[in-house]
């Protein structure tokens, strides 16, 4: 990895660059809440001044520009008996600049399922390879327990990743296209004491994660499969839903058909589901294999911490807690997976 | 754009980037490809059960297509929905595959209404199968209830195609009542002409009825199994394989010499929409066909 350094000013230069004729996603603050907390979201932006790197964390993660909540896979045009099919990528290039690690790692956890070697997903990977990645390093958020999944340092899957460094920032370069738009600002190589701030900084936050055992959680899931952990859980659950939607990693979808209403055309329509819906494992005739809350609740855990891990070695969780901050019934991972630990112990 | 991105344009990736496959998976750009293909004739079976025979437009296509025993395709009606479906016809037909649908939603509902010459969408197959090679020197046991005969017909046909390779084979098929009774006018043929001992039970008999009465279990009881030299495949609903797979093991097969296939609601077969997940097991990669052993390893599975 190549390493430079930039100051602020320059790297507002830098976004002016980028806004020149490219679409960039940054966060924003949109407006606070109760508490008088900031909300923020990741939005397109038009100028350096809307964007906001100091911000905590989003409600929503940026998965929408790679998995859309909602998308057309393709449509069809009738033609008397005959159908024909069109199919339609999203290719405009895109930036999204002020990305967390927890939530680069989760676009690398989603490439593993979505652009590996079994059916890789063209819908995707257009977006995927066609959107410019800025990360920044940030304090812990509240709640965030990404250093206990390894989720807190990230070392691919970006274009360029700063680390602020008070009035200078220190850039990570891991593409090829990340070292020519620096090219278009001053920058200068790291210095010895550059480097030591910078590794002061990363100590700095590093020392700040509250510890949550994970590690033998794929097989604690098995053995507290039957435990009462989970009906505590689930019968606070409304199975809204919420968890799955602002989840970064969370890609499970259903499709369907809409026709319009000439009869002349109709489309494939790919939405994110959820989970814990109720219908979501009902099959034809009606019957239901996960039925009841509870058994939706486990297997999102299970899928998350168990199954993720005995298919490509790590949990699908990058521990950002949105679903713990979102959900309407205080059901959050750290809370159940400290239940699970504690049963285990007894 | 400036030369900082070159977009990048899936639809111009090489054609391919590995040999062909079976199922097309190494094809980025064809993944979600979906073959249109014409219904060339519709069967009736029963009320619920119709037989469709469909032959994919596209003539290179059609010769590409191969598939194995226990897999299936997703079908696709534009402008309903998209199903997925066993293949019910021989691996070795090539032209033309059939799919034995029961009306039971909406893709389905439409389907039935179909009528030749109409096109619908296949992509696929997905899935794995059942490894029928494994099973050459050995008794076969086919087992079905109800609509499980429907992809047990693939390894059926499979297995007469090479009756040569195998040695006592048993069809085994229940229902609830006699007017359920799927392919009902084949029996002769697999009973005499293929050398199979074909059994069929009923739950309740109608008058008309004259063959056996009661639960497919029964017609196992009645059997003399050499556990070590078969293999048993088992299709049908959760409830009833679950009772016949204890009684295989009874008799003392190992589960790993048993194979199910296994339905769950799909929306892609490529193991991204996550509906066909079992726990962590993705149905449509690593299924629908399993050996009973990895079943009973699923939680959830039955």
């Amino acid at each position: 990895m190549l390493f430079k350094i930039l100051s602020k000013e320059e790297f507002r230069n830098f976004i002016d660059f980028l806004l020149k004729d490219t679409e960039v996603i940054a966060p924003k603050q949109i407006n606070v809440n109760a508490d008088g907390k900031a909300i923020y979201q990741f939005l397109p932006v038009q100028n350096f001044e809307e964007i906001r790197l100091d911000y905590e964390t989003t409600d929503y993660s940026a998965k929408t520009y790679f998995l859309p909540y909602k998308e057309d896979l393709s449509s069809c045009s009738f033609l008397g008996t005959i159908w024909d099919r069109e199919i339609k990528y999203r290719i405009q290039p895109r930036a999204i600049v002020g990305l967390h690690a927890c939530d680069i790692n989760a676009l690398l956890k989603l490439d593993k399922v979505l652009a590996g070697d079994r059916f890789p997903s063209p819908y995707y990977i257009s977006r995927r390879k066609n959107t410019f990645i800025v990360g920044i390093d940030h304090d812990p958020c509240e709640g965030g327990f990404c250093q206990s999944v390894g989720a807190d340092v990230v070392t691919h899957g970006f274009d360029l990743y700063l680390t602020d460094l008070g009035d200078r920032y220190f850039a990570a370069i891991n593409s090829n296209r990340g070292f020519n738009a620096l090219q278009q600002v001053k920058t200068r190589e790291p210095t010895a004491r550059d480097n030591n701030d910078y590794l002061e900084v990363r100590r700095r936050i590093a020392s700040q994660f509250k510890p949550l055992e994970v590690h033998n959680l794929p097989n604690l899931m098995d053995i507290e499969f039957e435990s009462k952990v989970w009906k505590k859980w689930a019968d606070k659950c409304m199975s809204c839903g919420s968890c799955a939607m602002v989840c970064p990693t969370c890609y499970c979808y259903g499709v369907e058909e809409r026709i319009t209403m000439n009869n002349a055309k109709s489309a494939k329509i790919k939405q994110l589901y959820s989970c814990q819906f109720l219908d979501f494992a009902t099959v034809a005739g009606g019957l239901n294999f996960r039925p009841d809350r509870e058994t939706r609740l486990k297997y999102r855990y299970y899928h998350q911490h168990r199954g993720f891990v005995e298919a490509y070695e790590e949990p699908l969780c990058v521990g950002c807690y949105r679903c713990g901050r979102v959900c309407l019934a205080d059901i959050n991972p750290p809370d159940i997976i400290q239940d699970l630990q504690t049963e285990y112990q007894e | 754009m400036t030369n900082l991105f070159h977009p990048y344009y899936i639809t111009q990736e090489a054609e391919m980037t590995q040999p062909l496959d079976y199922n097309r998976r190494s094809r980025l750009k064809h993944v979600d490809q979906v073959f249109r293909s014409e219904i060339i004739n519709v069967i009736p079976l029963t009320d619920m059960e119709k037989l469709f025979q469909l032959r994919i437009l596209d003539e290179a296509e059609r010769e590409r297509f191969s598939f194995l025993p226990g897999q299936f395709v997703m079908v696709e009606v534009p402008g309903y929905g998209e199903i997925p479906i066993s293949i019910s016809s021989s691996p070795s037909h090539k032209g033309y595959i059939e799919l034995c649908i029961r009306k039971a939603g909406v893709v389905t509902s439409i389907l039935h209404k179909a009528n030749r010459g109409a096109v619908v969408g296949l992509r696929g197959p997905f899935g794995t199968h059942f490894p029928i090679e494994k099973m050459r020197r050995n008794n076969i046991l086919l087992i079905a209830g109800g609509l499980g005969l429907a992809p047990l017909r693939a390894p059926i046909l499979n297995v007469i195609e090479n009756r040569t390779d195998f040695k006592d084979v048993h069809i085994l098929y229940g229902t609830r009542q006699s007017d359920m009774l799927l392919f009902s006018y084949q029996y002769e043929e697999w009973n005499r002409i293929a050398d199979i001992n074909l059994r069929v039970i009923v739950e309740q008999a109608d008058p008309t009825w004259t063959g056996s009465v009661g639960l497919i279990t029964d017609l196992l009881k009645e059997m003399r199994i050499e556990p070590m030299q078969t293999y048993a495949i088992i299709c049908g609903p959760p409830v009833m394989f679950k009772f016949v797979c204890a009684h295989l093991q009874q008799e003392g097969i190992p589960m790993d010499r048993m194979f199910v296939s296994l339905e769950r609601r799909m929306h892609c077969g490529m193991g991204k929409c996550c509906r066909c997940n079992i726990g962590s097991t993705y149905t449509c990669l690593s299924g629908p066909v399993f050996d009973y052993w990895t079943v009973m390893n699923l939680k959830e599975a039955i």
